[in-house]
């Protein structure tokens, strides 16, 4: 692998132990990917926030990296195990809110802007056609790859921040031309609309490439899709399919970059979406949790959840996941006060897939496919996917 | 016999082999603090890895597992060093940073279970003693 003589300074520790140990993780992953160089990145997303997710263990690694270390590039977080000022009222207990709280710390440290979303793209870390990242979200990459048509790899914790300390990322995967075109042709032959009816699409064509091996779709049959229903097909795909880049004819920008795929073909109608999404219905329910955020809500969204609950009271816990900048904005123009009023809670800066809330609830309604997934692998809850309507319905029933 | 493979991380160290044909995911499927595998139905299940040649085709689960490496590195629980036939990036990154030698591209079939062998990850070679 090709190093300029700044990347073999780093390697060599001329900038301190936290840089070389980044440079080695980087040089290592290059030779195995066979990158011929490095790249200059413009922002990095760091995942593996969570105290749940990193232990003492991801704790005591950050701890060694922030003693030297700096970072080159913008950088941000993803969603940390608990809202950093509401974290009573969510049930969060001490111990761990300390322990979440050392792992910020050493972030903060580092030079990191620790805003925790798993949205980097709604609050600033937002890059333009073409820019090279080192994001580690997958429903992010998903989102950066294929609707911004940024490119990423998906980055895991540690591959992520040697990147912020390094500013560059191997030259291989996503970051190549000859690794973005569609490998399925995907024709969706029935009308798909809302953010939970795009995350059963995105199960669909999840399940679909996992069984053909295969990790690029493009898809044709969606004449228009907001940023909401994206970033919801996104997380889902990414979830089910381990897809970090999709085509959608003429709606992403690479959609007639590549050559259409034409070998493998596969229709989804009307048929396919109602089974998908009764696999997101689990048998014997008691919803006694709601929650609407995953990925983290946009401003839109929590305008939407503010107008169907004025003058309503929930019943249930109910939970709004959000970035703390987008909450801020919600706080600035009444949103919140409607919202907190009828009952809800925000829960900014985490989510309901990380934070520690494992078999504290029986049963989740969500608009998220994601949220079905973790909601049911990790926490051992029973799930419901629904409108955005139909889950504040739930929630004041 | 000596094999020779792909560096992944330097460091050279000796001892005795612990194989497997299954994947492994550290993350879920070792307990950090005893160095056993706990993966329900995996071909170790039961067995400790800790200071033994661990020797298994590849890498699987969550990216979680570098971590929980580097766990078992501060706890004495991790194994001596890695053989793989191919690496995947969570075990690739878990011995960068828990400062584990590791080797790839071996075919592992030509290693027996409790052969001692001297893994150097400088040079990417794995010699068989006995």
């Amino acid at each position: 692998m090709k190093l300029t003589s700044e990347d073999q300074d780093m390697l060599d520790g001329k900038y301190g132990k936290a840089t070389q140990k980044s440079m080695e993780i980087l040089t290592i992953l290059g030779e195995i990917f066979e990158a011929e160089d490095m790249i200059d990145v413009v922002g990095v997303q760091i995942a593996g926030v969570s105290y749940d997710n990193l232990g003492e263990a991801g704790l005591e690694f950050l701890s060694e990296m922030a003693e030297d270390g700096k970072v080159r590039v913008l950088t941000t977080l993803n969603p940390a195990g608990m809202d950093r000022e509401n974290w009573r009222a969510l049930g969060i207990d001490e111990e761990f809110a300390k322990n979440q709280n050392r792992a910020l710390d050493a972030f903060a440290k580092m030079g990191i802007i620790t805003t925790c979303s798993c949205t980097p793209y709604l609050i600033g870390n937002t890059p333009h056609y073409g820019q090279h990242l080192a994001w580690a979200e997958s429903s992010a990459v998903c989102y950066a790859n294929s609707v911004i048509g940024a490119r990423s790899n998906r980055e895991g914790g540690p591959s992520a921040l040697a990147s912020a300390l390094t500013g560059i990322t191997p030259r291989y995967g996503y970051h190549l031309d000859k690794n973005r075109q569609g490998e399925v042709l995907i024709k969706v032959n029935a009308p798909v609309k809302g953010t939970d009816e795009f995350g059963v699409l995105g199960k669909i064509i999840g399940d679909k490439l996992v069984k053909l091996g295969k990790k690029i779709p493009y898809i044709t049959g969606i004449p228009s899709a907001s940023i909401e229903e994206l970033k919801s097909f996104c997380a889902s795909v990414a979830t089910y399919g381990g897809t970090a880049l999709f085509h959608m004819e003429r709606i992403t920008p690479e959609f007639d970059t590549y050559p259409k795929p034409s070998d493998i073909v596969f229709d989804i109608n009307q048929s396919d979406l109602d089974k998908a999404r009764a696999e997101l219905i689990d048998d014997h329910l008691e919803i006694d949790f709601v929650s609407i955020g995953c990925p983290h809500a946009s401003i839109h969204e929590i305008a939407t959840i503010a107008k169907l609950l004025k003058g309503k009271k929930v019943k249930k816990e109910f939970w709004i996941t959000t970035a703390r900048p987008t909450k801020r904005i919600a706080d600035e123009v009444g949103y919140s006060k409607i919202i907190e009023m009828a009952g809800a809670k925000f829960a900014a800066d985490t989510c309901c897939v990380v934070a520690p809330i494992k078999g504290r609830f029986k049963g989740i309604m969500v608009d998220s496919a994601k949220a079905c997934y973790y909601g049911r692998a990790k926490n051992k809850f029973k799930v419901k996917i629904g409108k955005i309507e139909e889950c504040v319905e739930e929630a004041t029933k | 016999m000596k094999l020779n493979g792909r560096k992944i991380y330097k460091g050279k160290t000796k001892g005795k082999t612990i194989v497997t044909k299954d994947g492994i995911s550290f993350y879920g499927g070792i307990d950090p603090d005893t160095g056993i595998v706990v993966e329900v139905g995996h071909e170790l299940e039961g067995q400790s890895v800790s200071g033994k040649i661990l020797v298994f085709p590849t890498g699987k689960g969550s990216t979680v597992g570098s971590y929980t490496m580097y766990r078992m590195k501060k706890n004495n629980t991790a194994p001596l060093a890695i053989i793989n036939e191919k690496i995947d990036t969570i075990i690739a990154v878990g011995c960068i940073i828990s400062e584990i030698p590791c080797v790839d591209m071996i075919d592992i079939n030509l290693i027996k279970n409790e052969q001692e062998v001297v893994v150097n990850g400088s040079e990417g070679t794995v010699e068989i003693i006995d």
